[in-house]
Parts: structure tokens; sequence; C-alpha cells
């Protein structure tokens, strides 16, 4: 037991310290990562500026329950969920090991694939985290404004706190299962794209899918992909409340529950199929 | 043997090869168009929504010399022209830009340099993405839907400086691109080259008349008169939506200063290049 908590432990260190060498580059992309958001401010200023012109509401016009501030609020909070929720490289890196043959290492080693990938990933957020604190920081000082009710009440903060944990946990084991299709097809690269695609969609990356209107909007809070961006900064919003806020983590933590064993399943079984060849 | 290389020749034989080689493989072409297609279609959902919410974009008042406000199709006009331009980037420069930061990492760019031909032009042109003509295809129906429901036939003089003006966007993008492309010899390793494109001409997406106040002016101007990329689709745009009768000064001025802005681009990526190129040390053997 002793000896295997030295090993991760290990692993988690070696992959700070890989993680680090590139932190300027990482603190200047970070910061870049949010010019986009820039656009979309303007773009929902266009929007609701237009509405208003049409149906003076006195500055108080909504959409969908969202008033400007609350859309570009709500820009801002994805940015946090999807630093804990994307993963990038995951399921293309597990693919890519599949492919080459390099996931023997994991085969031949006293290692656990999963364990071993989430130990790096954790290193990976943790860096990240550490260096993208001040460009956060910045820009949400810098966005106080569109924050006009301040901080949540703590037991909502404590909810967010949970669900951006748990955000993360599904990430990675949504994104190491579909890495596991690698097992049984050889090139994925589309396939991962049009996940991508999918999750930049109905995870509320791209706008709040409370806009989706009738079917489209219930078929999306169906599929776990919401828990990925848009719960988390629902919950900071506060758009939702008590039991359903208790119900929406408990599927949160199903869901990661889900993945967690499809992951192993499907890993397992993949492996039954894997052969490798050469050395 | 000819002293100068037949630039055209050479250019058909890159398309042609690129697309025998797409044909070999051609359910991953089909895979290719149909994703990026679906990316854009996603995006048009987007903007569907958006405008289920408001007949507008931006309030005609009080917006001085600006005014100009997008009702639905008239945005999706200006929509099919950002898709017909990035298209052409993509099929024509994308791959290769990105190719060239890996040639010189990997020091192959030797290889390049050797050739009897402009080391520009070979790395630029060398392999056609027939597969991003998709979104041509897509931003062109687009266009032709949008003008059918504003009931709206552009004349023959519109449609040819929309054509002008198009290309001159293409050339402002791949300016800025090979621009791009060139730091990765001075930086060893540009990975980020993709995601630092990808957010600047995410300025160039919607119109310019958005960006308005104390921070929308200053980066207007940023955008329009240091790095062009906001009249990349504006200007074109605008000639297929508005009358060709100019109404402001800005109609007319825009226009001239994109000429100008495609001619400063051009000459000016064409000299970081080949400065560049000068402090190329190849790697490896």
């Amino acid at each position: 037991m002793f000896a295997r908590t030295v090993t991760w432990w290990t692993v988690l260190r070696i992959s700070v310290e890989e993680r680090l060498v590139y932190r300027g580059d990482f603190a200047l992309s970070t910061l870049m990562r949010f010019l986009p958001i820039v656009t979309q401010i303007f773009l929902w200023w266009a929007v609701f500026s237009a509405a208003e012109s049409v149906e003076p509401g006195g500055g108080a016009t909504r959409i969908v329950g969202y008033a400007y501030h609350d859309f570009v609020a709500y820009y801002l909070l994805t940015m946090i969920s999807r630093a804990f929720s994307s993963m990038p490289g995951l399921a293309s890196g597990i693919c890519r090991d599949i492919r080459e043959g390099t996931v023997k290492k994991y085969l031949v080693q006293p290692i656990d694939m999963l364990s071993f990938l989430l130990l790096y990933r954790i290193a990976h957020k943790l860096v990240y985290y550490a260096v993208a604190a001040a460009p956060f920081a910045l820009v949400f000082y810098l966005c106080r404004g569109f924050f006009p009710a301040g901080w949540p009440e703590p037991q909502t903060l404590l909810a967010y706190a949970a669900s951006l944990l748990m955000a993360f946990l599904l990430g990675f084991f949504l994104e190491a299962t579909i890495g596991m299709i690698g097992f049984w097809f050889l090139e994925v690269s589309s396939l991962l794209f049009v996940y991508m695609l999918f999750s930049f969609f109905c995870s509320g990356h791209m706008f709040p899918i409370d806009m989706l209107p009738g079917v489209w909007g219930e078929l999306v809070r169906l599929i776990p992909l919401q828990y990925l961006a848009y719960f988390p900064a629902a919950v900071f919003l506060g758009k939702v409340q008590g039991p359903e806020l208790i119900a929406g983590l408990w599927i949160q933590f199903g869901w990661v529950v889900f993945f967690i064993a499809a992951s192993r399943v499907a890993f397992t079984l993949g492996v039954r199929r894997y052969s490798g060849f050469g050395g | 043997m000819r002293a100068r290389p037949s630039y055209l020749r050479v250019l058909l034989t890159f398309a042609r090869n690129s697309l025998v080689r797409d044909m070999t493989f051609r359910g991953n072409f089909l895979i290719e168009t149909f994703s990026s297609m679906s990316w854009v279609i996603m995006n048009l959902g987007f903007y569907v929504l958006v405008f289920q919410h408001t007949p507008r974009l931006g309030a005609v008042t009080d917006w001085g010399e600006y005014a100009f406000s997008w009702g639905k199709y008239e945005f999706f006009l200006f929509l099919s022209t950002t898709l017909v331009i990035n298209s052409l980037v993509q099929t024509l420069f994308m791959e290769n830009a990105s190719e060239f930061s890996e040639l010189i990492r990997t020091g192959k760019l030797d290889f390049a340099l050797l050739k009897p031909i402009d080391t520009q032009f070979l790395i630029s042109l060398q392999r056609v993405q027939w597969a991003s003509l998709g979104n041509l295809a897509v931003g062109v129906g687009l266009a032709g839907y949008s003008l059918f429901r504003l009931g709206w036939t552009p004349t023959a003089a519109q449609v040819g400086l929309y054509l002008l003006f198009v290309a001159c966007g293409v050339a402002i993008m791949y300016s800025l691109m090979i621009a791009l492309a060139a730091t990765s010899i001075w930086l060893g390793r540009n990975q980020s080259l993709y995601d630092f494109w990808f957010y600047i001409t995410n300025f160039s997406r919607y119109p310019m008349e958005i960006y308005h106040g104390p921070l929308g002016t200053p980066l207007r101007m940023f955008f329009t008169f240091i790095i062009p990329v906001m009249i990349v689709v504006n200007v074109p745009a605008r000639f297929l939506i508005r009358p060709l009768v100019p109404q402001t000064v800005s109609d007319l001025a825009l226009p001239a200063f994109a000429i100008l802005a495609t001619i400063v681009s051009l000459v000016a990526s064409r000299y970081l290049f080949q400065r560049s190129l000068l402090s190329y040390r190849s790697a490896s053997s």
C-alpha cells in the first residue's frame, strides 16, 4: 500500500514538473482564451440593444430569463467550468497509444492506465490553476460589473465547488471512455471531432442551453454534456436552486459513476481484443 | 530547361496531386467534408436561435456614422461571406501554414529551400485541402437563400465588386497566416499558431458596427487599421447587401482602404517571411 502511494506520488510530482516548464506560454495562452468572450460581449450588446429598441423595457430586457449582464457572466463562468472539465488530447492520446502500440507499457508495467492518466491530468490541472489563477482573477476583476449580485451564498458556493469537481471527473471519464473506441476503430480523429462539436454545442459552452426551444432543450438536458459547462455556471448564477439543485448534483454524480464504470468495462473489453505487434 | 518554372502549372499540379491523394481515401474525405460542414451548420443554428429573440443586430439609434443594423437575412449574407472567405483560406493555405512550423521543427524546410522555385509560393500552396470546399458550397447556398428571402437581386457590378473584395479578404487572411507561420522560425515551434489565428480572426466574424462605445471603438480601430481583419468580411458583405450608391463617407473610404490594406499586408508579410528565412538554422541533419 505504501509503495503504491509512493509510486502515485512520484507520477504526480513528475507530471507537475513537466507541466511547469512552459509556464510563461501557458499564462499567455490562458489570457488569450478570453478574447472570444470580448466578441460575445459585443454581440449580446447588439442583440439586447435591438431587442430594447423594439420593446422598450427600461433596460430590464430579458432573453430566456437572462439579462445582458447575466449573459456575459454566463460566458465568463463557462470558462471556469471548461477549465475543470475540458481534457485536451485525452481521448486522442489514448487512441494514439492504442494505434501505435504504446498502450503496451500499461499492460506490462504494474500501473493501471486509467489511474495513471487521471493523476497525470490532476497534475496538469493543478499547475494550470496555479498559473491561470492570475489571468482569471484579472479578467473577473475587470468584469466584476457583470456580476451585480456579487458573490452567491455559501451554500450555493459549496454546491458550485461540488459541481466543478464533478465536472472534472465527468470530463475525464467521459473522454477516456470515448478514447477506448480506439480499441475497435483505428482512425477516430473525425469521430472525436464530431464529439467535440456536440460537446461545444450541447454543453452550453457556445450559449446557455435555456435558449434551445421545446424538444431540443429537453433532449440536451437528458444527456450528460450539460454538466461539463452549463450546470456549474447555472448553479453559480442561481438559475438552479433548492430541490432542483440537489437533484442536479445527484444526476451529475450518477453520470460520473456511470462513466467510471463504462471506461473500466471498455478498457477491459478493449484489452481483450487488443493485439500488440513488434516491440 | 527553362530558368523560371511556370507557377501556374506547378499550382495546378499541386491541386491535382492533392485531389488524387484525397480521392485515395474517399471515405475519409467525405467524413472530413461532412464534419466541417456540421460545424458550420451548428454555428448557423446558434444564429437562428439568436434571431428568435431579436429581429435585428444593433439598434439604429445613436450609432452616428456607423448607423446600420443587421436584420436576420442581412446578417446571414454577412455570415455566408465569412464562410466563403474562411473556406477559401482553409482550402488553400491552412494546412500548408500549419505544416510549415512542422517543417521548421524537423528541419525539412531544407528541401523546400533547395527547390528552384519561390519558397513562399511552394510552402503556401503545396497542399490543397479539397474537403474544405464543402463549406464554400454551404456559404454560396446560404447567400442565395438569404438574397431570395430578402427579395434582393444584386447587379453584375455588385457581384463583381463582391468577388474582388472577397479576394482581398482572402489575401489579408493569408498574409496574417503566413506572418504568424513565419514567427515559428524565431520561436522554434509554434503550436499555438492555430489558436492565435482563431482568436484574431474571431474579430472578423461579426459586423463591425457592433463594436462601439469606449471599449468597442478602439477595438474596431485596432482591428481595422493595425491588424485589418475587420474589413475582411465587412467590406465585401456590404457590397452585396446595400445598394451600390454610397450613403456615407465610410462607404467609399472603407473599400479604398481595403485595397490599400491588402497590398500592404501582402508586402509586409512577404518581407517578414523573407526575413524569417534568413534566421533559419535547419535542424538535426
